[in-house]
């Protein structure tokens, strides 16, 4: 073997490394599609990439290397699955499915990408199927669409290896048992079912980001998974609210850095020293927002990001433009009526009208028998009596508050609200 | 694919609905199985009678156990069950939310396990992959 020819073997070796990086999850929902079967699409994309390292180095890279992976991996399934005659019924469907698309390898170097990347979306929409426990659609979703392995999953919700692969298997022997097809919904049904989809990025956003337990590194890649889905979706669904979600997790994330300090305690955002903040998610976040509320077609997450865009903008927490901040949970109280956003609304009336006016409202709101055990409530309650000089009120309501609260990070920030006022 | 919809709603609260109600809800109840065999979408199925009419039977140590009643108490009951032949649970899903009583109670939706003479999937496995 030459020198030049070690060279190119090893050049060749790094850009398979690459391939699998990049492109390894594309190629293993289209694999789905294909097989219809999880457990033969792991395999094929671990054959169809080791088949890639024998062959590439001596015999060079294909032209198209995705869609010759794909085209390897399908026939080795087939392959293997002739081999075990004892699963004759994957065999059935495989080779109905195989019928169908003749050769999808030839045909996808004719097509263009779009059908591999829209297998992408299959998957989350199939992972995400509301047939599937909520908690079963995060799981699959980080383990199939985003190649998290099943120990980063379990540690990053705090749950043990063997829990975390029950759930998984649950999940995909319902997709299998239950025959929930990977197919993109119909018109009637996309809305509905991206809401789904919507809702499990969110949940994988907030695990990584509210919880302030758990391995670091894990939980910021949460939350850069649920960006990289959402921006993914983005490119194949331009939904509004898809551009909404993206914008509100954007802005959220560039607050990242001044949310706590080194002791892991949550700082509050008008403590936040918002030279922290970072600036280009910031814009990016900002511009989002700007396009869609122009294009004038929005719901739920978009006014959230909205609001998180009016905070991201304010030099200080005095400066923020706290009419605006009120104006939009109006909005957002009519696109999703809640007790919880009236409690947020109350504290920015209280920010742009004194803390009177917040208080009222709040009173009214903990009348209700819901908001009676909702702890955040009542340190709101608490933050404004304290503001308006009422101490001995005040305690009372941080003290209620912390009765109410197991989080710990939550505990202590209401322990020192506590010593402030004097009290211990 | 063969897939039951049971169709199950809280008996007491249907005894409220007069005549006229409950006329209406049976015709409509007649007209969705109609539409659905027009689509070939099912297969068979029927509404059924109380629960007060049912008989629960066990054999035990070979010996017939009959005792009145359903087998367990629920807040919703058995009311009728649809059964579907259809692609997959999306096809499933959309012909059973046609089934009116879903307004009132709930549609489970399961899917059929065809009885062979050998290989049947076990529970144990149908929880592994």
């Amino acid at each position: 073997m030459s020198n030049q020819h070690a060279c190119d073997s090893n050049a060749i070796r790094k850009s398979i490394e690459v391939l699998y990086k990049q492109e390894s999850r594309k190629i293993y929902a289209t694999l789905i599609r294909l097989l219809g079967d999880f457990e033969l699409a792991e395999e094929a994309l671990q054959d169809a990439f080791n088949a890639a390292l024998k062959h590439w180095p001596t015999q060079g890279m294909p032209e198209k290397p995705v869609p010759w992976l794909i085209s390897t991996g399908r026939f080795k399934a087939i392959d293997s699955i002739r081999k075990q005659q004892r699963q004759r019924e994957k065999l059935e469907v495989a080779a109905t499915e195989m019928d169908g698309v003749s050769d999808i390898a030839g045909q996808a170097q004719e097509q263009n990408a779009n059908v591999i990347e829209d297998d992408q979306l299959r998957l989350i929409f199939t992972c995400c199927h509301p047939a599937i426990d909520p908690k079963v659609q995060v799981a699959l979703t980080l383990r199939e669409v985003c190649g998290l392995t099943t120990e980063e999953i379990a540690s990053a919700f705090l749950v043990s290896n063997t829990t975390m692969a029950q759930r998984i298997v649950r999940g995909k022997a319902k997709i299998r048992d239950a025959r929930i097809p990977f197919e993109l919904p119909d018109d009637t049904d996309f809305n509905n079912r991206l809401d789904a989809v919507l809702t499990v990025i969110y949940l994988v956003f907030n695990e990584g980001y509210s919880a302030t337990q758990g391995e670091l590194a894990i939980r910021s890649e949460l939350t850069s998974e649920a960006i990289r889905l959402t921006r993914l979706l983005y490119s194949l669904t331009p939904d509004p609210e898809v551009a909404g979600l993206l914008a509100l997790m954007l802005l959220n994330d560039a607050r990242k850095a001044a949310r706590t300090n080194a002791s892991g305690d949550i700082i509050l955002l008008e403590d936040q020293d918002r030279n922290l903040w970072s600036k280009g998610l910031i814009a990016e976040g900002t511009q989002l927002v700007a396009e869609i509320m122009r294009a004038g077609e929005y719901g739920f997450y978009t006014i959230q990001a909205a609001i998180s865009a009016t905070h991201a903008v304010a030099t200080t927490a005095a400066a923020t433009d706290w009419s605006q901040i009120v104006e939009l949970y109006t909005q957002l109280h009519k696109v999703s009526p809640s007790p919880v956003i009236e409690l947020n609304q109350a504290v920015a009336i209280a920010m742009k009208e004194g803390p009177d006016a917040g208080i009222s409202i709040i009173e009214r709101l903990l009348e209700r028998k819901e908001m009676q055990r909702y702890h955040l409530a009542h340190a709101a309650y608490g933050e404004l009596l304290s503001r308006a000089g009422r101490t001995a009120s005040a305690i009372n309501a941080f003290k209620t508050a912390l009765n109410l609260t197991t989080q710990l990070p939550e505990q202590r920030v209401l322990k020192q609200k506590l010593l402030k006022l004097g009290e211990n | 694919m063969k897939y039951v919809a049971l169709v199950y709603y809280d008996e007491q609260a249907m005894e409220k609905l007069s005549q006229d109600e409950w006329d209406a809800l049976n015709r409509e109840c007649i007209a969705c199985g109609e539409s659905l065999k027009e689509r070939e979408q099912m297969i068979g199925g029927n509404a059924l009678l109380s629960t007060q009419s049912a008989t629960t039977l066990r054999i035990r140590a070979g010996k017939v156990d009959i005792t009145d009643g359903p087998f367990a108490e629920t807040k919703e009951q058995l009311a009728g069950f649809y059964l579907l032949d259809v692609k997959d649970l999306n096809e499933a899903i959309q012909a059973a939310s046609k089934i009116p009583p879903a307004r009132y109670g709930s549609i489970e939706i399961r899917p059929v396990r065809e009885l062979q003479d050998e290989n049947n999937v076990s529970y144990e496995a149908q929880k592994r992959d």
